[in-house]
């Protein structure tokens, strides 16, 4: 992933990896890390909604043979939100599932990320807060790695 | 036709009442939570939201609760409260090659990058009863920890089995992405014949048990396609959508899906030298046979495509994809439990009609023809 001192950001290039990135962080927390990771930046969990938190759908696609062809796949439940600092930062979440207020609070972190001066402490506690879902991936993959099979044939031969 | 009826506010308010009463059972059982039906009845869950087409685990849960465990009412209540909701959009096509693995596993071949990974699984179970899991035994036991073992270092990186085989061309590649409109049943109405995109949609959403049967039906020789489950997968992918304020894709979060690649006996013409056919099956969670129904029905109804005589139920699209939702089934079906009064009156008008004139041809002398009796008793 590129980061944002080798593609500088720019007026209509800006690069936008590591907000994504925190974007995608903030939308695997729960709101209680939520909450946290905003005190730990010294920002108040407020701010103006440019759009109250609305939950709709999003159609799901998927690729006929896993590689071709798109097809609507279902819906799934997703819950935005999108708000405005005093300083003039918008904020936005785009999250699975039907919690207004998680998504509501995802975007006051992403409207805070984008002042340089609340970024760190925001970016370590995403950190912390991905370390612990790649723990949980990893303890469940190795448990899938307990039931990796080999399997034998077997010749039936008279001989 | 359909006349409405007026009455029984009071007696359908009590029907109401009482069902609520029913539904939560003996007071002196603890009550179900969402969460219990969420974590411990999963698969149940997997389905309504396959079924219901919405990816939702609390909300298929609470439908279930709602319901009684009535599956299809429960797709039901998904289905109804998806239309009041608005869409936002479509997210990027999934990823099933970057799954993040929980089972994967492949009839045809014994060894393949990334390895056999049976998951939690029944097959290989004695299916005899578990009496440890009865309620007093279970309690106060956890079962014991799942088995971990080092990922081997071939785990990170498990292509599609038929990617695999597609790489030496003895495999047909899937339909390339020419960057047409998706097809949605869901805004459009069907128009018959529908391309493959809508099919696969349609059978994503029906019903498991028509389509089990329809599967089923091809492997007993109503339209043999010398099927072989070439992989099977399960596990999350992350959700991609770009909003159109952002500009840009951002995640959703991940989803829980089976996917099925069946592998088909060849075909081959003119300049396509033999090759292995498909068909493919995705469904949200956990759900293997509706995967594999779904995957069969998807190569059957190929037929037309791939210049097979379409003869059977399973290679018939209208009458696969009129039939095999669930709601759609059911609505019909049901709706006749409803007062027909006005509609019967109306049948029994006529059938007393019938017989009025029926009772005086008979008693009057026969007419001079040489028509038989049995013509006349059968009209």
């Amino acid at each position: 992933m590129p980061s944002a001192s080798q593609t500088p950001p720019g007026p209509g290039m800006p690069d936008l990896a590591p907000r994504q990135r925190a974007m995608a962080r903030a939308g695997q927390a729960s709101a209680d890390e939520l909450l946290a990771a905003l005190a730990r930046a010294g920002a108040a969990p407020e701010a103006e909604d440019l759009r109250a938190p609305e939950t709709g759908l999003v159609m799901v696609r998927g690729r006929i043979g896993g590689d071709g062809r798109p097809f609507n796949a279902g819906e799934a439940t997703v819950t935005r939100a999108a708000v405005r600092l005093p300083g003039g930062e918008t904020g936005f979440a785009y999250h699975l599932g039907r919690d207004r207020a998680r998504a509501r609070l995802a975007a006051i972190l992403d409207a805070h990320w984008q002042r340089p001066e609340a970024r760190p402490a925001l970016e370590a506690a995403l950190a912390e807060i991905a370390g612990r879902r790649v723990e949980a991936a990893q303890r469940a993959a190795r448990k899938a790695a307990a039931t990796r099979v080999t399997f034998f044939t077997l010749a039936r031969g008279e001989d | 036709m359909y006349v409405a009826v007026k009455g029984g506010e009071a007696a359908i308010d009590n029907a109401h009442r009482l069902l609520a009463e029913v539904r939560r059972g003996d007071p002196a059982v603890p009550e179900l939570t969402v969460a219990q039906i969420r974590e411990q009845m999963r698969l149940l869950v997997d389905r309504v939201m396959t079924e219901g087409s919405l990816y939702d685990p609390d909300l298929a849960a609470l439908a279930l609760k709602q319901a009684r465990g009535d599956v299809v009412e429960a797709v039901f209540l998904v289905r109804a409260y998806r239309t009041t909701l608005p869409r936002f959009g479509a997210t990027e096509p999934v990823d099933t090659g970057a799954m993040t693995l929980a089972r994967r596993i492949s009839a045809t071949f014994k060894d393949l990058p990334g390895g056999q990974v049976l998951g939690p699984t029944f097959d290989y179970t004695h299916r005899l009863v578990d009496f440890g899991l009865a309620d007093g035994d279970s309690r106060d036991r956890s079962p014991d920890p799942a088995a971990e073992a080092e990922p081997e270092a071939d785990a990170a990186a498990c292509p599609r089995v038929t990617d695999l085989l597609g790489q030496a061309g003895l495999l047909e590649p899937s339909p390339p992405d020419a960057g047409a409109p998706v097809g949605d049943l869901t805004r459009e109405p069907v128009d018959y014949p529908v391309d493959r995109a809508v099919r696969l949609q349609a059978l994503a959403r029906g019903d498991e048990g028509f389509l089990l049967a329809l599967g089923y039906s091809t492997q007993r020789g109503y339209g043999r396609t010398h099927p072989f489950v070439g992989e099977i997968r399960v596990g999350a992918v992350d959700l991609e959508f770009t909003p159109e304020e952002l500009g840009f894709p951002v995640g959703l979060g991940t989803v829980d899906l089976t996917e099925c690649q069946m592998i088909n006996q060849f075909h081959g013409h003119g300049a396509v030298p033999p090759q292995f056919t498909r068909g493919y099956g995705l469904v949200f969670g956990q759900g293997e046979r509706k995967a594999m129904a779904m995957a069969l029905v998807d190569r059957s109804l190929r037929a037309a495509e791939l210049g097979e005589a379409v003869a059977v139920p399973a290679q018939d699209q209208e009458f696969v994809l009129a039939h095999c939702d669930s709601l759609q089934a059911t609505g019909f079906v049901e709706h006749m439990k409803l007062p027909h009064y006005v509609d019967f009156q109306a049948e029994l008008d006529l059938v007393r009609r019938l017989r009025a004139e029926h009772a005086a041809r008979a008693a009057a002398p026969p007419p001079e023809s040489d028509e038989s009796p049995l013509r006349e008793a059968a009209e």
